[in-house]
Formats: structure tokens, C-alpha cells, sequence
């Protein structure tokens, strides 16, 4: 009692006396009703019509968002979070870019242009991509896939948010308090320590960073081990889930080593410890050991999670099974297992022992097994499918798209020999943004677009929205295609100016950057005006079979108001359609007079 | 039931102590479910816990490695008998925290108050006598790498013979002590006798701390002994003369290789860092070792300071009498944390402290 | 609370309270091991002296993970969750070792002269 009114209390949740009875002893009814009473035409309408309730009009004021311990809303700030935490970064791209245009430009000076880069880096690694499909899209939709109220530990889970505000805080700090940051988002030493630059600011804004993505781990792993729904076993979750619960493991075991290391690295920046700098006996390379031991997996952190929006997405919008479900579901874990030991990759240039560099390249390539099983899932999934090409399904096309391209460029790259000649070139950036914007941004836009009316309840407008994928997808290209070309002649990375020879490239690679800040722009204003003054649409507009979409649109504070049904999340045929409510419903509910039978399994 | 409750929206519920569902979150829907979440959650924490102490265990493993010959010297600086009995007092800790969790499962909160607070006790006892460990080396000059200026039978002393850097290592605790000494007797003046009784326990708690510190110093002038009147704080001198003896006969021959064939490697920086006419001090690189020991017990103390803080938490707790047979959690969330880091001291001590 | 003793719930399935004379006699050992990594510590085990202090540490550790830490009662998952992250730290070692021990020939046969216009940039 004292704790269930803490949690109202606390939460500033707590709902209207009356709203909350009528819930509650909604909950109860419909808890029994479920399985054992036909659904009439009014139950329908309560479970799944636009509640006049929901989880973003239940309470009002600042102080019911900031303390709220709601996943959905804590999904929904993150959102916003890493939305400006992705403009910010883009603008410093766009920034760079367009000192990039001229090869003896002087728009910025070098330490600004060397501050710029670095800034763009890790506020996009640290405080966009590694929050933000699991911490926004991850947060709302986690809970709700296994039928439950809530994560684990709701608190924990906003106290993750506000670190994520602190870290993000302390990081740009080293612009405002610590004169910039010039040591590139990996903190290298012995530059790191001997540079003037807010080291430290960045370091300790990285480390509270880590934090944040710690408790989201800590809570999707718990979460999904003790709150599924009964019935719900691992095999009827669905992919998204298994992605981020490979990312959690990530982000559980890898990121208190982040930690650490930044902790040394602040020590030995104060006090000189001596274990990083060769000047009293320490080892730099070791700190390259260290950063990657956790930057490597943390790049699995940032490409896991937008895999299982695309295994959604194919799957929903070809209205298919979801072809070799295990397959896919395991390659996750392997990738996630997998990544914790090719961190020397990172380090072939640098000194490493000629053994340790042949394994670590060898456990790379295997890295391309579990990438592939998925791309070659994907492909047969949408053999034969009922390929509906709206907004998410362009996006998650253009994921498969790029990603590919990104993949296998890595080869390349965990290939010894090639290593040697494109290390530190514009190859490796083309490389890992195909892989990073190319994939996780892709996917991010992608499940914006898939779950936007489940989240706000209206529907985007598709043409505009498909508008956005397409400069998305040719300004991407346009960028970094020509980065892959100057990177293999030779261009090295992170330079201010360069040879006359690759300004051309420069210049569509600048000419590409603003094209897809056009794009990205577009899609979000699509977003955010169809959240607006979209048209509503019902609890599941494109008959997806995961249990989310059993919720209303916008879901209610509880997220269901009656229990809902387990199902495959892949058996598109349990969801008819609904003319009343203009949507589709569990079969269960469905008016018997006009359901179709159930077809034959398509699959298997 | 509990659809009734949450209409009971007046202040006074300290009487609804019997509802089953008293601190079931509202998500989850049984005990069980809430009890296993939460222990996941911890097991999955200790794992963050390990890995976050395996990075200073790769820098151990890595100079010990790279300066076996710094290892063995560096680690008669330590004070085996200070490490031993810190040992035993977080063993005894430990002891005293696995009671207060069967007391907990066993709903006996009397009974899991008196041991959490013991167990608080053996925690401060604990910082207390690192804190005489560190200021002692600091006062000879032992510090991390860069700021290591270990000079032979040179050492400061404060007031009272006692270290400057103990006095300031005991100012928080003295602060904390006087105020918790005060809020308790300010509530047991207003008649809150509940409040009261929590600050009592934390006096106590921090009285352990003074505990330690006295305990580390009477030993260390004892094994002073009665050579060094004026030294208060002197360890095992012989040993350290041994070592210094060791260090300096190889940094006085650089291009001898050593008898045990590990070189001189170690010393090829001091020269250079070695200020002049410090011809008596050890070398500076011995401060690798220092910087991983700092690194190492320090980080292991902030741990410690934290489970001090949770087991205020749940000690208060356990006086508003919380724990039932089907509600335990925290307690044994917070006995878990408390075992691993005593689990991190068994490994520290012996790769510290005992080295041979 | 006494009113509590008589429910239903006396003994929830997740509730396993540890016998109190096997928590003393874990506290013994660990003393006793305890007493014994000292001793061996000073007598003279040469290469042996690492194993062993190694050794008695992992036994305390199991001691106080098996029973104050119930592990011996817990579900497997937990433990298996638990002991994977020894698993990583190995590899994090392991894989670190195995490079800078490759060092390890240079780092002692690194040459004095060089050290020297190394440390000549003092912060």
C-alpha cells in the first residue's frame, strides 16, 4: 500500500480518482473476460478505440513528465533527447563539411576544425546513436511487446534519463567550460593527456554517459527475463526484443570497462598514475586495449537494435512470416558474443603484437557469418511477400541497402594486408557511417515511422514521409560513396586541408552532406506535424501481430486495459480486420460474422 | 483490494501495514516476481561491479608483468598485519551481513538492525585503518607515480605526533560524527524516539571509524617500538631498509644486469625524474606500484563508502520493521553487493600485500 | 509484524534462510584460510608462492559466494550470469596479456640512452 502509493505519488502519475477506478476495474473485467466470452461490439470499441485517457493526457504539468516513471514517457523524452543531441552533431558535420569544400579552406582555423570533428564524434556516438533506438524506441515499445506494464524498475529508468541530461551536459561542457576537445571522440593518449582541451569535461560526461546506458541494460535484461507475459516464451518474442536484449548484454559487460578507463585516464590526466603515459613508465597502447575493449562492442550497441527494427519492419510490411526466426534471434547473440573479441582491429597500425593482430583479424571476418544470416533472412522474408512500400519499409529497404554496403566494407578493413593502406583514411569513415547513419539512423527513422502512430496516436502523411527517405537515401550516398573513392587514394582522415586532387570529392561528398540534413529535417517535421495534426488512426494500422499493437493509439497509462493476447508476433492471419474501428484486431475479438476463416500457415 | 486502497489518498497509512500487496511495485504482479527481478537485477549490477574492477586487474596483471622486480620490492611498503586484520574485520562483516539477511527472510527486523549496524561498524573500522595505512605512506612521501619522493627515514608529522594527512582524512568523519551525535539528541529532545534511534546507530556507525584509526595507530607506534620514540607512525622499519637497499644497489648499476636476470629496466626513467642529490631515495618508477595499489584500494573504498550508505538505508528500514518472510529484498540485494566487495578484498589483499 | 507470523506466507518458495551454524563455520574457514595465506606468504615457495596465495583466494571466494552469497541455493541463471562475467574479465586479461607480453622483451632491453631524451619533456 505505502509503496503503490509512492509510486503514484512519487511519479506525480496518479491518475484522476475517477479515470483510475473506471480503469482499474476495467482491468479486472476484462482480465476475466478475456478468453472465456465472445467480445461484443462495445468491448471492441473500449480495448481497442481512442481512449479519451491515455498515457500522454492523463496528467498534466512539467512536474508530471519530469518525475513521471512511465516507460512510455521516459521513451518519448529520450526521443527528444537524442533528437537534439543528433541536430547539434549534425550541425558540427554540416560545419565540417562546409570548411571541407575549398582543400586550403579557412573557415575554421585547425584547432577549431580539429575541435569540431571531435565534438561531432562522440556527442553522435555517445549521446545520439548508443541511447537512441534502445533508450527512446527501446524504452516504449519493450514493455508493451511482453505484455507488461512497465520495465523492471521504472526509477532506474528515469534515473538513466538524467544521466543521459548530465553526461550530454558535461560533454558539451568541454566546449563551454574546458576551451574544446580536440582529441577525437576515442580520448587517445598520450595526446589526451597532454593536450589544454576539456579532457576531463568530455571523460566525465562519457563515464556518466555510461551510466545512463548501464541501468537501460540492466533494466531490458531484467525486464525481459521476469516480466513476459504467461505463454510468452523466448521463441514467440519478438526479434526486436532479442536485439536489444544482445545490445543490453553489450551494454552490461563492455561498459563498466568504458568506466574505468576513463576514470585512468582522468587519474592519470590529475595525478599522472604512470599506467597510460609513456613518460613515467606506462603504456599507451594499453589505453587503445582498454577504450576498445568497450568501443568495440559499443559499435554492436549501436547497430544491434536497429537489426530488429528492420526484422520488424520486413517482416510486418510484407506481411510475412519473418523467414528463419531463429536464425535471426541467435545471430544477434552471437554478433553481440562475437564483438567482444575482435577489439584489436581497432589497433592493427599501432603496435600491436604481429599474433594477437592475425587472431583478432580472424574472429573479424567471422563477424560477417551472423551479419549475413540476417541480411539473407531478410532477403527471403520479403521473397514472395505482400510488399507494402510505404514510409518504414523505404527506410528499412534503405537499411538493408546500406548496411551491405557497410558490412562488407569492413571486410576490407579486418582484412591485414588492405588495413595497412586504409587505416586512418576516409575509407574507414565511409566505412562506419555507412554502417552507423547508413544503419542505425536509417532504422531509427524507420521504426519512428513504424511505431509513431502506436506512440501519438495519428497517422504520418506517407508521401512526404517517403519524400524524406528518398533524400535520406540519395543525400547518404551521395556523402559518403565519394569518401570510399578519395579514402582508397590515399586521403587520411581528420585533416583540416588536403591535396588539390580530392577536392572534388570534397565537394559532393559537402553537396551530399545537405541533402541528407534535408532529408533527416524533412522526415522529423513530417513527424512532428503528423503527431499534430495527423489523422487518427486505430490501435493497429498495419496489422502487426506483436502485442503492442493490442494497446489503444495512444496507448493508456497501463499501456493494455485488458490482458492481452499471446500470439506469434509473425502470424499476421490472427489480425482481422475491423470496419467499426477501422483496424486490425486479435482474432479473438473480432466479430465472428465477419471473419474470415484462417488461412493456411504460410510458412513451415 | 488494492483497487480499493488507492482511493485512501489521506496521509495515515502506517496502519495498513497488513495489506499483502504493502510494497509490491504496481507492475509486477506477485512477490515473487519482484523478488527475482530485483535479484537478477543485483547479480546482473555485480557483473558491472567485476568488470568495472577487471580493468584495474588488467593493470596489475600488465605491470607485474612488465616490473616483477618493482612488485616485489614496492610491497613491504604495505603492512601485512593492518591488511590481515582488514581482512578478517570485512570477513566478520560479512559474517554479520549474512545474519541480518536470514534475519530479514525470517522476519525478525530487531534482530537484522543489531547486525546490519555491527556490520556498518566492521565497514568504518575498516576505512578507519586504511585511512592510518594511507596517510602513514603519504607522510614518507609514498604516493602514486608522478609525486612518489620516497626519501629513507624521512617522514612528516603533525600535531600531537599524529599525520597531517590523518587529521585531514578524519575531518568529514569528525563532522559527520558531531552531527549525527547532535540531530540524535535534538530528536530524542522533541521526542521523536524513532529518529533518534536512527541517529544513534549512525554515531555508532561512525564511531567505528575512530575505532580504526586508534587501533591502526597504537599498533604502528607499537612496532615503532621504542627506537623511533618520536615517530609515531613508523612500520616494519627493517624490511624497508631491506628493500630500499635492494633498489638502490640496482639503480647504482645501470649497465649490470641484475643477479635474478630481471634487468634494470624499471630504473631507465629515474634519472631523469629523480631530482639531484636524492641519492638516498628509492626510485620513482617503485610509484607504479603505488598508483595501481591507490587505484586498486581506493576504488575499493569508494565501494565500501557506498555499501555504508545502502546499509543506512536498510537499517532504517529494518527499524520501521519492512521485512516479512515474503519481503526480504533489499536486504539481501544490498548483503549481495556487500559479499562481492569482500570478494574483491580477498583478491586484492594476497596480490597486495603478499607478495613473494 | 508479529500478526504476520501466522499468514500463508510464512515460507515463500523464494525464501531460503541460511542454518546459522553454517554461517559461523564459513566465517571459521575463511579466518583460517585467511591465517594460512599469511603464513605461507612468508615461507620461502619460490614459483609456487603466486598459486598458492592464488589458490586460497578462490577458495575464500567460493566459500563466501556459495554460502553468504547463497549462490549454492540460487537459481542457475543468476550464477551463470555471474560467472560469465569472469569469463570476460579472462578474456580481457587474457588478450591484453597476450599482446603486451610480446613487450615484454623490448620493455627490458630497452636502451638507457634513449630513456633519458624520452623524460626530458618533465610536466
Amino acid at each position: 500500500m505505502v509503496r503503490l502509493k509512492r509510486a503514484c505519488g512519487q511519479t506525480a502519475n496518479k491518475l484522476p480518482d475517477e479515470t483510475q477506478q473506471r480503469q482499474r476495474q476495467n482491468t479486472v473485467a476484462f482480465k476475466l473476460k478475456k478468453v472465456t466470452t465472445m467480445a461484443t461490439a462495445e468491448t471492441r470499441n473500449k480495448i481497442f478505440g481512442t481512449p479519451e485517457t491515455n498515457y500522454l493526457n492523463c496528467t498534466k504539468g512539467w512536474k508530471s513528465w519530469a518525475f513521471t516513471l512511465d516507460h512510455k514517457r521516459i521513451g518519448v523524452m529520450y526521443l527528444v533527447g537524442v533528437t537534439i543531441a543528433l541536430f547539434l552533431a549534425g550541425a558540427f558535420a554540416l560545419i565540417l563539411r562546409s570548411h571541407l569544400v575549398k582543400f586550403d579552406s579557412n573557415m575554421l582555423s585547425y584547432d577549431r576544425y580539429n575541435q569540431m570533428f571531435t565534438l561531432h564524434g562522440a556527442v553522435m556516438v555517445f549521446a545520439f546513436i548508443i541511447p537512441s533506438i534502445p533508450a527512446a524506441l527501446g524504452n516504449f515499445v519493450l514493455p508493451m511487446m511482453l505484455g507488461a506494464k512497465d520495465v523492471a524498475f521504472p526509477r532506474m529508468n528515469l534515473a538513466s534519463f538524467y544521466l543521459w541530461i548530465v553526461g550530454t551536459m558535461c560533454l558539451l561542457g568541454a566546449i563551454l567550460f574546458g576551451g574544446g576537445l580536440d582529441t577525437g571522440w576515442t580520448f587517445y593518449t598520450p595526446y589526451s593527456i597532454e593536450t589544454e582541451t576539456g579532457v576531463i569535461w568530455a571523460t566525465f560526461g562519457a563515464f556518466v554517459l555510461g551510466f545512463s546506458s548501464i541501468f537501460t541494460g540492466l533494466n531490458f535484461l531484467v525486464t525481459v527475463n521476469t516480466m513476459r507475459s504467461p505463454g510468452q516464451t523466448w521463441f514467440k518474442l519478438p526479434l526486436f526484443l532479442w536485439s536489444l536484449y544482445a545490445t543490453s548484454i553489450i551494454q552490461v559487460l563492455a561498459t563498466p570497462v568504458l568506466g574505468i578507463t576513463l576514470l585512468l585516464l582522468i587519474a592519470e590526466k590529475t595525478m599522472h598514475i604512470g599506467v597510460f603515459d609513456p613518460r613515467y613508465g606506462g603504456d599507451p597502447v594499453l589505453f587503445q586495449h582498454f577504450f576498445w575493449f568497450y568501443s568495440h562492442p559499443a559499435v554492436y550497441i549501436m547497430i544491434l537494435p536497429g537489426m530488429g527494427v528492420i526484422s520488424e519492419l520486413i517482416s510486418v510490411y510484407s506481411q510475412k512470416r519473418i523467414f528463419g526466426y531463429s536464425f535471426i534471434a541467435f545471430s544477434s547473440v552471437a554478433i553481440a558474443l562475437l564483438g567482444f573479441l575482435v577489439w584489436g582491429h581497432h589497433m592493427f597500425t599501432s603496435g600491436q603484437s604481429p599474433l594477437v593482430t592475425l587472431i583478432f583479424s580472424a574472429i573479424t571476418f567471422s563477424v560477417a557469418i551472423p551479419s549475413a544470416v540476417k541480411v539473407f533472412n531478410w532477403l527471403a522474408t520479403l521473397f514472395k511477400g505482400s510488399i507494402l512500400l510505404n514510409t518504414p519499409m523505404l527506410y528499412a529497404l534503405s537499411f538493408i541497402f546500406l548496411f551491405g554496403i557497410g558490412g562488407l566494407t569492413g571486410l576490407f578493413l579486418g582484412a591485414l594486408s588492405t588495413d595497412i593502406h586504409l587505416h586512418d583514411t576516409y575509407f574507414v569513415v565511409a566505412h562506419f557511417h555507412f554502417v552507423m547513419v547508413g544503419g542505425t539512423l536509417t532504422a531509427l527513422l524507420g521504426g519512428l515511422f513504424h511505431w509513431w502512430p502506436k506512440m501519438f496516436g495519428r497517422m504520418y502523411n506517407d508521401f512526404w514521409g517517403r519524400v524524406s527517405c528518398a533524400l535520406v537515401f540519395i543525400g547518404f550516398n551521395v556523402t559518403f560513396f565519394p569518401q570510399f573513392v578519395m579514402g582508397a587514394r590515399g586521403m587520411p582522415r581528420r585533416y583540416a586541408s588536403y591535396d588539390p586532387e580530392f577536392q572534388i570529392f570534397h565537394q559532393i561528398s559537402t553537396v551530399g552532406a545537405f541533402v541528407l540534413g534535408i532529408g533527416i529535417l524533412l522526415a522529423y517535421g513530417v513527424l512532428v506535424y503528423a503527431a499534430r495534426y495527423g489523422k487518427r488512426c486505430g490501435s493497429n494500422p498495419f496489422r502487426a501481430a506483436s502485442m503492442e499493437w493490442q494497446s489503444s493509439s495512444p496507448p493508456d497509462f497501463h499501456n493494455f486495459i485488458h490482458k492481452p493476447t499471446v500470439n506469434d508476433p509473425y502470424d499476421f492471419d490472427s489480425q482481422v480486420y475491423d470496419e467499426e474501428l477501422d483496424t486490425y484486431l486479435p482474432r479473438e475479438y473480432a466479430d465472428p460474422a465477419k471473419t474470415p476463416p484462417r488461412k493456411e500457415p504460410v510458412h513451415h | 483490494m488494492a483497487i480499493a486502497e488507492t482511493h485512501d489518498t489521506h496521509g495515515e497509512h502506517h496502519d495498513d501495514h497488513h495489506d499483502h500487496g504493502e510494497f509490491i511495485a504496481h507492475h509486477f504482479e506477485s512477490p515473487e516476481q519482484q523478488f527475482d527481478s530485483g535479484k537478477l537485477g543485483i547479480w546482473i549490477f555485480l557483473v558491472t561491479e567485476v568488470l568495472f574492477f577487471s580493468g584495474l586487474f588488467v593493470l596489475y596483471t600488465l605491470y607485474r608483468n612488465y616490473h616483477p622486480e618493482i612488485f616485489q620490492v614496492a610491497h613491504h611498503y604495505l603492512d601485512k598485519n593492518l591488511g590481515c586484520l582488514n581482512t578478517i574485520v570485512l570477513l566478520f562483516s560479512s559474517l554479520t551481513m549474512a545474519l541480518a539477511v536470514r534475519s530479514a527472510q525470517t522476519g525478525k527486523n530487531k534482530n537484522c538492525e543489531t547486525y546490519l549496524l555491527i556490520t556498518m561498524v566492521c565497514a568504518t573500522i575498516f576505512l578507519g585503518v586504511k585511512a592510518v595505512e594511507y596517510s602513514h605512506k603519504w607522510d614518507l612521501g609514498i604516493w602514486p607515480r608522478s609525486m612518489f619522493h620516497y626519501h629513507e627515514g624521512v617522514h612528516e608529522t603533525g600535531i600531537f605526533g599524529l599525520s597531517n594527512y590523518l587529521i585531514k582524512l578524519s575531518v568529514i568523519p569528525t563532522l559527520l560524527l558531531v552531527g549525527f551525535a547532535g540531530y540524535a539528541a535534538f530528536q530524542y529532545l522533541t521526542d521523536k524516539a524513532n529518529n533518534a534511534r536512527f541517529y544513534i546507530g549512525m554515531t555508532i556507525m561512525v564511531l567505528g571509524y575512530f575505532a580504526g584509526v586508534v587501533g591502526g595507530v597504537v599498533y604502528q607506534n607499537a612496532i615503532a617500538g621504542d627506537s623511533h620514540a618520536h615517530a609515531a607512525l613508523q612500520t616494519a622499519a627493517p624490511l624497508m631498509l631491506h628493500a630500499a637497499t635492494i633498489d638502490k644497489s640496482s639503480a647504482g648499476h645501470d649497465d649490470h644486469v641484475h643477479a635474478d636476470g630481471e634487468g634494470d629496466s624499471h630504473d631507465d626513467h629515474d634519472h631523469a625524474d629523480v631530482p639531484a642529490g636524492s641519492q638516498e631515495s628509492v626510485p620513482d618508477s617503485v610509484g607504479i606500484f603505488f598508483s595501481i595499489y591507490y587505484c586498486m584500494t581506493g576504488l575499493h573504498a569508494i565501494h565500501i563508502i557506498g555499501g555504508i550508505v545502502a546499509l543506512a538505508w536498510i537499517y532504517r528500514r529494518s527499524q520501521l520493521g519492512h521485512w516479512r518472510e515474503d519481503y526480504f529484498g533489499p536486504v539481501d540485494y544490498v548483503g549481495l553487493y556487500w559479499h562481492l566487495v569482500d570478494l574483491i578484498w580477498i583478491y586484492l589483499f594476497p596480490l597486495l600485500y603478499l607478495i613473494d | 509484524m508479529a500478526d504476520h507470523s501466522h499468514d500463508s506466507h510464512d515460507h515463500p518458495s523464494f525464501n531460503h534462510p541460511a542454518p546459522i551454524p553454517m554461517l559461523f563455520g564459513v566465517f571459521i574457514a575463511l579466518v583460517g584460510l585467511t591465517v594460512a595465506t599469511v603464513v605461507t606468504s612468508n615461507i620461502e615457495l619460490a614459483q609456487f608462492a603466486f598459486p598458492v596465495a592464488m589458490a586460497i583466494a578462490t577458495l575464500k571466494a567460493f566459500l563466501v559466494g556459495a554460502f553468504f552469497m547463497h549462490m549454492w541455493w540460487d537459481k542457475g541463471f543468476n550464477i551463470l550470469v555471474f560467472l560469465s562475467s569472469l569469463l570476460f574479465v579472462t578474456l580481457f586479461i587474457g588478450m591484453t596479456m597476450l599482446d603486451t607480453g610480446s613487450n615484454l622483451e623490448q620493455v627490458e632491453s630497452f636502451p638507457t640512452t634513449e630513456t633519458s631524451s624520452l623524460s626530458t619533456t618533465e610536466y
